[in-house]
Parts: C-alpha cells; sequence; structure tokens
C-alpha cells in the first residue's frame, strides 16, 4: 500500500476530504449531511492517511488522543443541551441567535453546536479504532 | 428558623462534620475530638426540645416532600421511642468521639476515623428517626456501610477485613429482607410512612401476607440485631477499635433491629406467630450468649457476648406479650447503653493503658488505675442489676413482667435467671476482677487514663446511678413515653429504686446468688464450655465461610457454563436466537406475510443494481480468501446503499456508503491484526449448520421486511416533521432536524454509547493475552488444579 503516488497524493487526499467533511455537518441542516456523515467522512480520511503513511504521522496530525477528541464532542453536545436548562427552557430545546458578521448575517444555534459535538464524537471513537488497529496490526 | 428546618439541620450535621473532621485533625491533631464533639452535642440539645410534647403521649412529625408522585417523602417521628434512641445515640456519640480522640491520639488515620465514626452516627439518627419506610431503608443499609468502614478500619489486618466484609454480609444482606418485607406492607396498607401504619394493625395482621411480611421483618432485625443463629459477626466485629465496639456494637446499631421491632410492635404485634417467634429466638440467644461470654477470656469479647445476650433479652421482651414486658424492654435498654458503653469504654482504657486484654492476665489494678476502676466498678454493679443503679430497676421490671404463674412465663424467667446470672458473673470479671488481687506485670506500666479516655465512661456511669435515684423523672422523660410508643397505647412506668418485698425480688436475689457462684466458679465454669464447644467443633462462624466458598465456587462453576469465552459460540447462540425469534413468531401467530407484489416496469438501471448486490453476494461465499470476501461484501453494501440513493433517501445513501468504506477497512485491519488463516478451515460438518442459520435469519429479516412493508404507511409523523421542520427548527433536512433537534436526547444517549463502545473496543484491542489469565484469580479450585 506504501506507493510513492498514494503516499504523495494522501495528505492532499486527506485535507480535502476533512474539509469536504466539514462542508458536509454544517450545511447538514438544510441539505443532506450532518455530524454523523460528516464525522464518518472524516475518519475515512485518516484511515486513507494512516494506511499511506503510517499512524503516528496521523496521530501527530490530530494532535490530541482521539478519545480526547470523543470525549470532547460529548461533553459539546451535553454543554448545548444545557445551554437551554440555563435559559429557562426545556433541556435540549434549540436556540437560535442571528449575529451580523461583516455585514453578512449568520445564524448559530445550540443545535449547530451539538451536531459538532456528534461529528467530534463519532471522529474520535472510530479513529481511535481504526488507528490501534493498524498500529497492532503492522507490527 | 422553624422546627422542620432545624431538625433536618440536626440530621445532617453529622455528616457535615464528617466532612470537616480530617481537616480539623490535620490542624489541632487529638484535640480535633473537643470541636467535632460540640456537633452531637448540639444535636443532644436540639433532641431535648421535644421532651414536653413527648411526654405528654404527642408524637411530633414533620419532613419533606421527596417524590410526590410514588408517595416518598423525607420525613421524621418523633415519638418516646424514637427520641430516647436519638439522645442516646447523640448524647453517647457525643462521649465517644471525645473518647475516640483520646483513644487513637497520634493515629495517621485519626481524622479518617472521625469521619466514619460522624457518619455512623448520621445514619443512625436517620435511621431511628425515620417516618417514611424508604428513608428507614436507606439510613438501614448505611449504617451497615459505615459499620463496614469501621470494622475494617485497620485494614492491613486479614481478620479485621473478614470482620467487615462478614458484618456487611449479613446485616446488608438482612436489609435487603426488610426491604421486602416494607414493599408488603406497603402493598398490604397503602401507606409509606410509619405514623401512619399504626391504624392499620388490624388489616396487617388478618392479611394473609402478614407471614410473610412478618418472617422478612424479622430477617432484617435478626440479623442486625445479632440474634442467634446470626450472631456470629457481632464478636468477630470486636476486631474494630474500641470507641467502636462502645458505640456501634453495643449501644447502638446492633439496637436497630430491636428498634425495628418495637416499632412495628403496634402493626405486627400480638399475634400468636409474635409471640413465638420473638421470644423463641429472643431466649436462645439470650441464653447462649451468656454461655459464650463466660467462656471468654479477652475482656471485649466477654462484653461482645454479653452484648448479644442483651439483644436476644430485649427481643424476648418485646415479642412476650406479658403486661409490662414493654416497660421492662425499654428500661433495659436504656440502661444497657449506659453501663455497656461504659464498659466498653474501660475495657478500652485497661487495654490502652496496660496493653493486655485477657482477664486471666490482668490484676490489681486498684491502685494504679483508682478512677477507671470506680467507673467500672459502678458500670458492673448496673449491669448486674444491684441497687442503687439503673439495671437494679430494669431488672426489677423485668421480673416483675415475669413473675406470673403460668408455664410460659416460668420457663422465660428460668431463662432469663440464668442468662442474667451468667451476665452477672461476667460483669464483675471485667468490672472488678482486673482491679483486685495481686499485682501483675503486663506489657505496658499500667498508669490512670487521661482526661479524654475517662470522661466518657464516667458520665454515662453517673448518668446510671442518677437516672435510678430521679427515677420518676426518668420515667416520665423517658420511660413511660417510650413504652408508650411500643405498646401503642399509654403506659406509665412506677418503679424506683427501693426495693419492694415480693416475687421480683426474690427473683433478683436468686439471680445475684447464682451469679455469685458463677462468678466464684469462673475459671472451672470457662473449662467445662469450652470443652462442650470443643466437642460441638462446628459454628456458625465456620459455616458463614463454608457459605461463600460455595458461593464462590458456585457462581464460578455458572460463569464458566454461560461464559466459555468462545466467539463462535456468542454468536451462534445469538443468531440462532435472532432467528428463532423472526421466524417464530409470525408461526406462532400465523402472521406470515402475503406473497409480495412486483410492478412489472421496473427501470433497466435498477435491476442492473441489484443484480450487482447479488453478484456482491456470491463473490462473498465464493471467495477463495477472507480478504477477497470483505471486499466483496463492500460490493454489495454499496450496490444497497445505490438503492437508497434511487428510492429518495439522500442522507442514508451517503452514510450507507461511509460506513460500508469504514466496516471494510476496520474488517481487513481487524483480520491482519488478529493474524487469522487467509482461508475459511471450517470443516463440512461446521459449515452446514452455519449455512443453515444463516439462511434462517436471512429469510427471517426478509418476512419481517416483507410484513412491515405490507401494513399501510401511517403519514402522521413525515406530515409532522414536513410541516414543523422549517417552521420551528429552522431546518429543511428533515432527517438531520429529527436527528439534532426533535430527537436530540437520543442522540445525545447514543453518542454516549458510541463513545462507550469505541474505549471498550479499545480497551481489547490493546488487551494482551497474558492479561486474561488474571480472570481466574477468583477461583477458590485453582489452587487445587495448580
Amino acid at each position: 500500500m506504501r506507493s510513492v503516488i498514494f503516499r504523495a497524493v494522501a495528505p492532499f487526499l486527506t485535507s480535502l476530504m476533512v474539509l469536504f467533511s466539514i462542508f458536509v455537518l454544517l450545511r447538514g441542516h438544510n441539505e443532506p449531511g450532518g455530524g454523523f456523515i460528516g464525522g464518518l467522512i472524516a475518519v475515512s480520511a485518516l484511515a486513507i492517511y494512516g494506511i499511506a503513511c503510517g499512524v503516528e504521522t496521523v496521530r501527530r496530525a490530530i494532535y490530541f488522543h482521539p478519545m480526547a477528541i470523543a470525549g470532547a464532542g460529548l461533553f459539546a453536545a451535553t454543554i448545548a443541551g444545557l445551554i437551554s436548562v440555563a435559559a429557562r427552557v426545556p433541556f435540549m430545546t434549540g436556540l437560535w441567535v442571528y449575529p451580523s458578521l461583516f455585514g453578512v448575517e449568520v445564524p448559530l444555534s445550540t443545535v449547530m453546536l451539538f451536531d459538532c459535538g456528534v461529528y467530534l464524537v463519532v471522529v474520535g471513537a472510530i479513529s481511535s479504532i481504526a488507528l490501534s488497529l493498524e498500529e497492532r496490526g503492522g507490527e | 428558623m422553624d422546627v422542620a428546618a432545624l431538625t433536618l439541620l440536626a440530621l445532617a450535621l453529622p455528616f457535615v462534620a464528617a466532612l470537616v473532621a480530617p481537616l480539623l485533625t490535620r490542624l489541632l491533631g487529638h484535640n480535633a475530638a473537643w470541636i467535632l464533639a460540640l456537633f452531637p452535642a448540639a444535636i443532644v440539645l436540639h433532641f431535648m426540645r421535644f421532651w414536653p410534647e413527648v411526654s405528654r403521649g404527642e408524637t411530633v412529625t414533620g419532613g419533606y416532600e421527596w417524590i410526590p408522585s410514588f408517595n416518598v417523602s423525607f420525613s421524621w417521628l418523633i415519638d418516646g421511642l424514637s427520641l430516647t434512641f436519638a439522645l442516646l445515640i447523640a448524647g453517647i456519640g457525643t462521649l465517644i468521639v471525645l473518647y475516640s480522640g483520646g483513644y487513637l491520639k497520634g493515629h495517621p488515620q485519626q481524622g479518617r476515623f472521625f469521619s466514619f465514626i460522624l457518619m455512623f452516627m448520621g445514619s443512625m439518627l436517620g435511621l431511628v428517626v425515620s417516618d417514611s419506610f424508604l428513608m428507614l431503608f436507606v439510613f438501614w443499609e448505611l449504617t451497615s456501610i459505615t459499620s463496614f468502614l469501621l470494622i475494617g478500619f485497620d485494614h492491613s489486618r486479614e481478620a479485621a477485613r473478614r470482620a467487615a466484609l462478614q458484618a456487611l454480609v449479613v446485616t446488608g444482606g438482612g436489609g435487603l429482607f426488610l426491604l421486602a418485607g416494607l414493599l408488603i406492607i406497603w402493598n398490604v396498607t397503602g401507606v409509606t410512612q410509619l405514623s401512619l401504619l399504626t391504624s392499620f394493625g388490624p388489616e396487617m395482621r388478618e392479611s394473609p401476607f402478614y407471614l410473610a411480611a412478618l418472617l422478612l421483618v424479622l430477617g432484617g432485625a435478626f440479623t442486625k440485631s445479632a440474634q442467634f443463629p446470626f450472631h456470629f459477626w457481632l464478636p468477630n466485629a470486636m476486631e474494630a477499635p474500641t470507641p467502636v465496639s462502645a458505640y456501634l456494637h453495643s449501644a447502638t446499631m446492633v439496637k436497630a433491629g430491636v428498634y425495628l421491632l418495637m416499632r412495628l410492635n403496634p402493626v405486627l404485634g400480638g399475634t400468636p406467630e409474635w409471640q413465638i417467634l420473638l421470644p423463641l429466638f429472643g431466649g436462645a440467644t439470650l441464653v447462649i450468649g451468656a454461655v459464650l461470654a463466660c467462656r471468654q477470656t479477652d475482656l471485649k469479647l466477654m462484653l461482645a457476648y454479653t452484648t448479644m445476650a442483651s439483644l436476644g433479652l430485649l427481643v424476648m421482651l418485646t415479642g412476650l406479650g406479658f403486661p409490662h414486658a414493654i416497660e421492662a424492654a425499654a428500661l433495659y435498654l436504656v440502661a444497657h447503653s449506659l453501663f455497656k458503653g461504659a464498659l466498653f469504654m474501660v475495657a478500652g482504657i485497661i487495654d490502652h493503658e496496660t496493653g493486655a486484654r485477657d482477664v486471666t492476665k490482668l490484676g490489681g489494678l486498684r491502685s494504679a488505675m483508682p478512677l477507671t476502676f470506680v467507673i467500672a466498678l459502678a458500670s458492673a454493679l448496673s449491669m448486674g442489676g444491684l441497687p442503687p443503679f439503673f439495671g437494679f430497676l430494669a431488672k426489677e421490671e423485668i421480673y416483675y413482667a415475669l413473675s406470673g404463674f403460668d408455664r410460659r412465663a416460668m420457663v422465660f424467667a428460668a431463662l432469663a435467671i440464668v442468662g442474667n446470672a451468667l451476665m452477672f458473673a461476667v460483669a464483675f470479671a471485667v468490672g472488678l476482677k482486673p482491679f483486685i488481687g495481686p499485682t501483675v506485670k503486663t506489657p505496658k506500666c499500667a498508669h490512670e487514663a487521661p482526661l479524654l479516655l475517662w470522661l466518657g465512661p464516667a458520665l454515662l456511669a453517673v448518668k446510671g446511678l442518677s437516672a435510678a435515684l430521679l427515677s420518676n423523672l426518668t420515667h416520665e422523660l423517658v420511660s413511660a413515653p417510650m413504652a408508650t410508643a411500643i405498646a401503642g397505647e399509654r403506659r406509665q412506668v412506677t418503679i424506683s429504686v427501693v426495693p419492694h418485698i415480693g416475687m421480683p425480688l426474690v427473683l433478683s436475689l436468686a439471680t445475684v446468688v447464682l451469679g455469685v457462684v458463677f462468678y466464684l466458679n469462673l475459671a472451672r465454669l470457662r473449662a467445662f464450655i469450652a470443652t462442650i464447644l470443643a466437642d460441638i467443633g462446628w459454628g456458625p462462624d465456620r459455616g458463614f465461610d463454608q457459605f461463600m466458598r460455595g458461593l464462590v465456587r458456585f457462581s464460578v462453576a455458572l460463569t464458566r457454563r454461560l461464559q466459555s469465552g468462545r466467539l463462535d459460540v456468542y454468536m451462534t447462540a445469538t443468531f440462532v436466537l435472532v432467528a428463532a425469534v423472526l421466524l417464530g413468531a409470525p408461526l406462532y401467530y400465523g402472521e406470515l406475510p402475503r406473497a409480495p407484489f412486483f410492478a412489472g416496469n421496473v427501470p433497466l438501471h435498477e435491476l442492473a443494481i441489484m443484480a450487482i448486490a447479488v453478484i456482491g453476494l456470491f463473490a462473498v461465499v465464493r471467495a477463495a480468501d477472507r480478504l477477497t470476501a470483505i471486499v466483496s461484501l463492500g460490493i454489495q453494501g454499496f450496490a444497497v446503499a445505490v438503492i437508497f440513493l434511487l428510492y429518495g433517501a439522500p442522507d442514508l445513501a451517503f452514510t450507507q456508503f461511509m460506513i460500508e468504506t469504514l466496516s471494510v477497512v476496520v474488517l481487513a485491519l481487524v483480520m491482519t491484526r488478529l493474524r487469522l488463516s487467509p482461508s475459511d478451515h471450517r470443516p463440512l460438518i461446521q459449515k452446514v449448520p452455519d449455512v443453515a442459520i444463516a439462511l434462517a435469519c436471512g429469510l427471517g429479516f426478509g418476512l419481517m421486511l416483507l410484513k412491515v412493508t405490507g401494513v399501510p404507511f401511517d403519514a402522521s409523523l413525515t406530515d409532522f416533521f414536513n410541516l414543523y421542520s422549517k417552521t420551528v427548527a429552522h431546518g429543511a433536512n428533515v432527517v438531520n432536524v429529527i436527528i439534532v433537534d426533535f430527537r436530540g436526547t437520543d442522540t445525545l444517549g447514543e453518542i454516549a454509547v458510541v463513545m462507550v463502545t469505541g474505549l471498550a473496543i479499545l480497551s481489547l484491542v490493546r488487551l494482551r493475552a497474558g492479561s486474561l489469565r488474571r480472570i481466574a484469580d477468583n477461583d477458590p479450585d485453582a489452587e487445587d488444579r495448580a
């Protein structure tokens, strides 16, 4: 699997796929996509990178331990639910704000934070499994 | 603040004290005891405010709602019974805290000890004032847990660990019986509060579930109060430091069972079952405890067995149903707490100051420890039931209750005389013998105890004297309200310290004479009992070990049977069950789907995609090695994803694509990780059933899908989400809006599952084969095989 072409292309392919996964995540509310699908795309990107350039490279690239990423995701999703409680509406009620950035109205919501949490959990949990399997498999 | 809030505060106060105790001890050393003792002292003061109401025979209830929908509340009931208990717990608790300050002076874990004992105090206090069943049960189990911590305080010793575990298993297990009993009472009467229960006595006693409820409640009470044959944990609990023995295992915790029986006496009592079971077990415990006490030479163990005997006496009196038996039980309970607490602390002082606890190796301590001698003698006189101490009043009342002339009264009077005489002998063996006679050399040079140590027992001894001398006041504030609460009707107590000529006094004199005879021949008696016990050989203590070993053996055997540890067995079992459910249910109910109806004009490209899926499956089955099979499974999966796409489910298709890709990658990795042989080596004899199970599962799923799609589609949910997705949740993609908004809490649960699964797989991947062997450590048979 370690062909030169693959190894040369893999970083670009991976970056593109991660970028695409974020795109899919963000557009999810109105078009096909969302945190779960986005997360899966990002995991496949990392798996490709791992197969091409080795697990150590991937671990360095994502910097955090994959399980820490998953934990952060779960934390973010819970916080998204708790914000509603702080605003005195039932747990998990979607709250929206529309701040204006450079003249463009950007809709932000607790729902989006929640979806980002889902994305991170999927990325973290599955890539941690895939990476640990790859690591051992190579021995 | 109102009374309710203050009472809640008083109940929480021991736990607050437990929280600050370690810090305070680090700052002040053993002198922290002076400050920590203020907490229980404040509780005593608070509960004393209820005396006027309670002595008028009223009950005070209060509390807060907990789970109103289940009729569960955090509420308390203060009457003569619970008030006396609360005052004993907090009052003796104050003295015990001071005593532990001196006893564990300089111990590195003294702060922890304070913390445990205060936590226990809070649990016990909560237990006796609880009104609601659930609260009673929670505090009941809390006393078992804190007792476990205290017995195992010296956790580096094997004996302490075993004793702690034994106490936890016996009393905690008994707690489960109690829970079941309370649930039955709840079901029969429909109330969850003790204060409301009193009026349901007749219903309860006539209910067909009465016997079951009674036996379960007795299971809880007898284990907690160390009744024969559950008594063995109590002497073993003497592994705990002496303050614990004095507090938990004589004055308070072991009385919880007696408390429960007294509390339920108006509801469950008075029936033939009650009047047979309680005196029977109580009487047996009384005599066996007293006999075993005589056999011991260790001061603490002697006292422990007499505690057991006293608890038996209390249970017996509670169940007898004679006039004055309840009053006698109330008096004896208070008297016992005072003299036994003091005697235990004296035993602790002797141990602490001389380094010896064996009664045969002690003597002539009176000159070295005059103050301790006075305290010990006063307590022993009270325990022996001699005037002018409170124990005398209690014993006169007991004999007053037992001095009838029918056969039953005479039998129990005889039991009481023998038990009391033996306890008389033990009382003086502990409270008199170490102090008289020639001086015996002890490991440490004997000298008088410091203030912190003698203060507690001295106050208890003074209390035992003053309560008897001021008997009118004692009866008005303590004995009469307590007897009233136990009996469920107004009771008066009139006995005083002046001896009355009559039958009780004769029985009392007989007890004293017999007691003196036993005391003088204690060494011979001890040897005699030891011979008999050696002949019997087996005891419940050994039985407990055998029971525990049997339990572990059984669970190991069961686990071996159910958990073979072979993945193929688990998979086969799972899929056989799936196939059985999928095929069995429709066949059993005759609900097989109708033959599917195919529209004639399926477009060519859809047919092509379906063909690819089928070809993928054939490729899987025909594959020469595992890697090819995995990739071929991917072909089938992608084809299915395309079908989803064609039928208008882009999100589903999208996800399916990603899942298929990742599962092929992960499966391939797992294969290399596990170093499986590339091809499948199953013999034909295994392949045939596997194929059959696979086909059955596939058929079952197919039938289920046909059946499901055969049901007319209910579009109300679709309409709801289409209508509200954009307007309420601001999203056009209904699938995503459902996932993150409408059903967001579901998703939160699901991602938590994803996370936990990830962690589990990660640890499985990291598990090395060597660490599997450690699982066998719990197996008692492992040594035999090795």
